[in-house]
C-alpha cells in the first residue's frame, strides 16, 4: 500500500546524473600514465621503480596526514594525489637519492596542495611545486643524469639511490647529459628517433614522447583532457623554434628536437592539462597553452637553464585564474541584443 | 555555412538517457476518480483564483468553480461531478500549504462534461484570449504560465512565427508524444485559434527525431491552407526550453532577460495547443490532463488521462508501485520537483509522475567533491554561463556578483550543469538559493 505517511527522499532537480565522477577522471589519468611509467621502469630499472614508489608513498602519506591534521575525511579516494605522486616521480632523475624524493613529495603535497585547501583549491600543480623545491634545494642532484638501458639495471642500484640524508656521496658515479643540455652547452643534437622512443638520458618520464602522446590521445578521446592546451603549446613551440632555427641554425635547435626533448611532452600533455590549474573556456585553454609554449621557448633559448617547462607551467598556472576572468563565455543572446540596439 | 554552427539545433546541451521506451507506444488510458479530489486554487503564476462555490454545494463536471483574479490568473473547473467538501489548505509540491477546493465525486453520476459558450474560430483575438483564460489554460509543459497572457504581441511589436513545442526533451515523459499521435485534430484546431490570437503568419511544430511516428502522423493529416510545417530536430536536452527551441528552428536568439516576442516568436506547448482546440469549441475548461506515469518503481507504466486534483497516493495505488519506492517527482527527472508527500495533487502543469526506487537513490551514491574546474558544465550550459564560477561564488554567498557579472538570472535551471558535474555539486540548487536571496534582498 502507498500510504500518505511513507517517507520520501527529497532532493532538488536534476534527479539524474551523467555518471561522470572525479574518481573516474583521476583513474583514467593514472591509466594514461601507465605506459610511460612502465617504459621508464624498463629503461632505468630498479632505481626508477624505487623513485616512483617513494614519490607515490610520500605524496599519499602527506595527503592523509594533512586530512587528519585539518579534521577532514580522507581525500585519498578521489585519486588526485595518486596522479600527483606518479607525475612527480616521473619528473625526477632516475638516480636521485630516495630521501630527497620523499622530502620533495612531502613539500609538494603539503605546501602545494593541502595548505591551499586541498583538491580544487591549489593554484599550482603540486607535482611541479615538489620538483621546483628540489631543483632549488638540490640543484646538483637534480641535474645529474644516468643513461638508460644500463647493464644490470634490475640487479644493482647506484650508490646515490640509497645515500643517507645529507651525505656527500651523492655526486659519485654520475654520467650522461640530457639531450637538451648537450644541445645547449655542447651544440650536439640527438637523433629524433631516439628522442621519440626514449633512448636518451633524462628524467624518468620525459624520455618517451610517443607513449606520452598515446596516453594523451586516450584522455582526449574520453573527454578527460582539453586538447587545446597541448595543441597550443606544441604550435607555439614548433612555430617559434622553427623561426629561431631558420634565423640562427647554429645556436637554436630545430622544432622536432624542441618538441620531443626534455620535459615538454610530459609537461604539455599531463601537467599543463591539470584541470584545477588551467582555464575553463576553450579560448582560455588555447591562450594558456600558447603562453606556456612561449615561456618554454624563451627559457630554453635565452635562459640560464637547459630546460624551462616546469617554470613555464607554474607561471601559467598563476595566470590561469586571470585568463578565466578575461575570457568568459558570452551569455546566450547577448550578440543579438547588441545587434538589435 | 550555418550548418557548421549547429543550425537545426542549439549549441551545448546534454544527452541524458531517454528512458521513453516503456510508455511511448502505450495509448492514453483513463484513470478513475479518486474518492476525494484536491483542486489547488494556485496552479499558475499570478494570484490564486477566487472560488465561486460554497462548501456543501453540488457541482457538475466541467462547471467553473473559481474565477480568475487579475490578468495573470485563470479560471478553475470541476474535475468531476460531486460535492464541495471544504475550501481550505492543501499541501503543494513546494512543501507549502496552498488554498484548495476539496471535491468529493459522486459515484453514481454520469460524469458528463457540461458545455459553456463556444468560442468560434472567427472570433476576434481579444475574444480568443479571453476564452483561453476562462478555459483555465496554463502551459501544460510545467511552468504554469497562463497561456492567454503571452498571446498578444507587445505594444508596437509583432509575432511572425508561432512555435508549437512537441520536443518533449525531458527523459521518461511521453505525454506530448501520445497527444501528437492521438489528438491531431485538436492540435490543428488549437493552432487556428492561436494563429488568430497572435496574428502570426505561420506556425512550426518542432518534434525531436526520437518521435518519428508523431512527426509523420502530423504531416499526413496536415490540413490544406493551414500555414503549418513540421520540423524534426536532433535529440538534445534542453531543446524544449523556449529560447533553445527558437534558436533551433528560427536561428534567432532571444536576448538575456528578453521574451520570445522580442524576436517575433511565440512558443506554446503541443499539449496546451491540443487542449485549446479541444476546449474552446465547446466552451469548456480544463478538468483533466494527460500524465505519463512511469519510472522503475511503477508497475503499470503508461499515459493516463488524470483528473486535476487527483492525489498522488491514489494515483500510485491505482498503477501499483514497488515496495522500495523512495522518490516521486512531478514532471521529468531533469527539471521536475520531488514530491514532499503523497498528498500532493496532480495539477495542470504536471506532465509526468516519475517514481524511483531505492536503487536509483542519489543520496547513497553521491559524494560531493570540490570543483576541479574540469569545464564540463560550461560545455553543457545552453545559456553559455560559467556554472563552475557561479557555483564557487554561491558557496561564498556572493549573490549580487553572480547576478551582476555572471548572468545568474539567465539561468533557467535546466540542470544540465549539475547533470554532468563529476564532483556532484548541487549547482542548480545553489543557483536557486542565490536567486531567492536576491529576490528577498530586493523586496526588503
Amino acid at each position: 500500500m502507498v500510504g500518505p505517511t511513507r517517507i520520501l527522499e527529497i532532493r532538488t532537480s536534476p534527479h539524474l546524473l551523467s555518471g561522470h565522477r572525479v574518481e573516474t577522471i583521476m583513474f583514467n589519468v593514472v591509466l594514461a600514465l601507465l605506459p610511460t611509467t612502465a617504459w621508464a621502469i624498463w629503461c632505468f630499472g630498479l632505481k626508477a621503480l624505487l623513485v616512483l614508489v617513494t614519490a607515490l608513498a610520500s605524496c599519499l602519506l602527506t595527503e592523509r596526514a594533512a586530512c587528519a591534521f585539518s579534521d577532514r575525511p580522507s581525500s585519498l579516494g578521489d585519486g588526485s594525489v595518486a596522479i600527483t605522486g606518479l607525475l612527480y616521480g616521473l619528473t625526477l632523475p632516475p638516480g636521485l637519492p630516495l630521501w630527497m624524493v620523499a622530502v620533495g613529495g612531502v613539500i609538494g603535497v603539503a605546501m602545494g596542495k593541502a595548505l591551499f585547501g586541498g583538491l580544487g583549491a591549489n593554484p599550482f600543480n603540486p607535482a611541479l611545486v615538489a620538483r621546483a623545491f628540489l631543483q632549488a634545494a638540490f640543484p646538483v642532484a637534480m641535474t645529474s643524469w644516468l643513461p638508460p638501458f644500463g647493464p644490470d639495471r634490475f640487479g644493482s642500484l647506484p650508490a646515490s639511490t640509497l645515500a643517507p640524508p645529507f651525505s656527500r656521496a651523492v655526486v659519485d658515479g654520475w654520467s650522461g647529459a640530457t639531450p637538451l643540455a648537450a644541445s645547449k652547452f655542447g651544440g650536439e643534437l640527438s637523433a629524433l628517433a631516439d628522442l621519440a622512443t626514449g633512448a636518451v638520458a633524462g628524467s624518468l618520464g620525459e624520455t618517451s614522447g610517443l607513449l606520452i602522446l598515446l596516453g594523451g590521445a586516450w584522455l582526449v578521446a574520453r573527454h578527460m583532457m582539453n586538447w587545446r592546451i597541448p595543441v597550443g603549446i606544441f604550435t607555439v613551440v614548433a612555430g617559434a623554434s622553427a623561426l629561431l632555427h631558420f634565423v640562427a641554425p647554429e645556436s637554436h635547435a630545430p622544432p622536432g628536437f624542441m618538441l620531443f626533448s626534455g620535459g615538454l611532452m610530459l609537461g604539455a600533455v599531463f601537467m599543463a592539462t591539470d584541470m584545477v590549474g588551467s582555464p575553463v573556456t576553450g579560448a582560455g585553454c588555447l591562450l594558456y597553452g600558447a603562453l606556456i609554449g612561449a615561456l618554454v621557448v624563451v627559457i630554453r633559448a635565452w635562459g640560464g637553464m637547459p630546460e624551462g617547462v616546469m617554470y613555464a607551467i607554474l607561471l601559467a598556472n598563476a595566470v590561469s585564474p586571470h585568463i578565466d576572468r578575461w575570457i568568459r563565455p558570452r551569455v546566450f543572446g547577448q550578440v543579438a541584443a547588441e545587434g538589435d540596439g | 555555412m550555418l550548418k557548421w554552427f549547429g543550425a537545426g539545433s542549439f549549441r551545448h546541451g546534454v544527452h541524458p538517457p531517454e528512458a521513453k521506451d516503456a510508455t511511448r507506444d502505450l495509448p492514453i488510458r483513463r484513470l478513475p476518480f479518486a474518492p476525494l479530489l484536491v483542486v489547488p486554487l494556485s496552479q499558475h503564476l499570478g494570484r490564486p483564483s477566487i472560488p465561486v462555490v460554497r462548501e456543501g454545494q453540488q457541482v457538475v463536471r466541467g462547471e467553473p468553480i473559481a474565477r480568475p483574479d487579475g490578468f495573470l490568473s485563470v479560471a478553475m473547473h470541476a474535475p468531476a461531478s460531486g460535492v464541495v467538501k471544504a475550501i481550505g489548505l492543501a499541501p503543494g509540491i513546494a512543501g507549502r500549504m496552498l488554498p484548495a477546493i476539496y471535491l468529493k465525486p459522486l459515484p453514481g453520476s454520469t460524469q458528463e462534461v457540461v458545455e459553456g459558450t463556444p468560442c468560434p474560430l472567427d472570433a476576434t483575438p481579444e475574444q480568443i484570449v479571453h476564452a483561453i483564460q476562462e478555459a483555465g489554460v496554463v502551459g501544460l509543459g510545467g511552468a504554469g504560465f497562463p497561456t492567454h497572457a503571452k498571446l498578444r504581441p507587445p505594444e508596437g511589436g509583432f509575432i511572425d512565427t508561432l512555435i508549437v513545442n512537441g520536443v518533449e526533451c525531458e527523459p521518461y515523459l511521453t505525454t506530448d508524444h501520445r497527444v501528437m499521435l492521438e489528438q491531431r485534430e485538436d492540435i490543428f484546431t488549437g493552432l487556428r485559434f492561436l494563429l488568430a490570437a497572435t496574428g502570426a503568419a505561420r506556425a512550426i511544430i518542432g518534434v525531436e527525431e526520437n518521435k518519428p511516428d508523431a512527426a509523420a502522423h502530423l504531416r499526413e493529416g496536415l490540413p490544406e491552407k493551414l500555414p503549418v510545417s513540421i520540423e524534426v530536430l536532433p535529440v538534445k536536452y534542453p531543446q524544449g526550453a523556449e529560447k533553445m527551441l527558437i534558436e533551433a528552428l528560427l536561428g534567432r536568439r532571444v536576448p538575456p532577460g528578453g521574451l520570445p516576442a522580442s524576436v517575433h516568436a511565440l512558443c506554446v506547448n503541443v499539449a496546451t495547443t491540443a487542449e485549446i482546440g479541444r476546449l474552446l469549441p465547446h466552451g469548456r475548461g480544463i478538468q483533466e490532463r494527460v500524465v505519463t506515469i512511469t519510472g522503475p518503481a511503477v508497475r503499470h507504466k503508461g499515459n493516463y488521462h488524470v483528473p486535476i486534483g487527483t492525489p498522488l497516493h491514489f494515483l500510485l495505488e491505482t498503477v501499483g508501485v514497488e515496495d522500495d519506492l523512495s522518490r516521486v517527482f512531478l514532471g521529468g527527472p531533469m527539471m521536475g520537483s520531488a514530491a514532499p508527500c503523497l498528498d500532493v495533487p496532480i495539477t495542470k502543469g504536471t506532465s509526468g509522475v516519475v517514481a524511483f526506487t531505492e536503487r536509483e537513490s542519489l543520496t547513497t551514491q553521491v559524494v560531493e567533491h570540490p570543483c576541479i574546474r574540469c569545464g564540463y558544465c560550461l560545455d553543457a550550459c545552453p545559456m553559455f554561463l560559467d556554472p563552475s564560477q557561479l557555483g564557487l561564488l554561491a558557496a561564498n554567498e556572493r549573490h549580487q556578483e553572480m547576478a551582476d557579472r555572471h548572468h545568474l538570472m539567465s539561468c533557467f535551471e535546466c540542470g544540465a550543469c549539475a547533470y554532468v558535474c563529476p564532483s556532484h555539486i548541487p549547482l542548480v540548487q545553489r543557483f536557486r538559493v542565490a536567486k531567492a536571496a536576491l529576490r528577498k534582498a530586493k523586496a526588503s
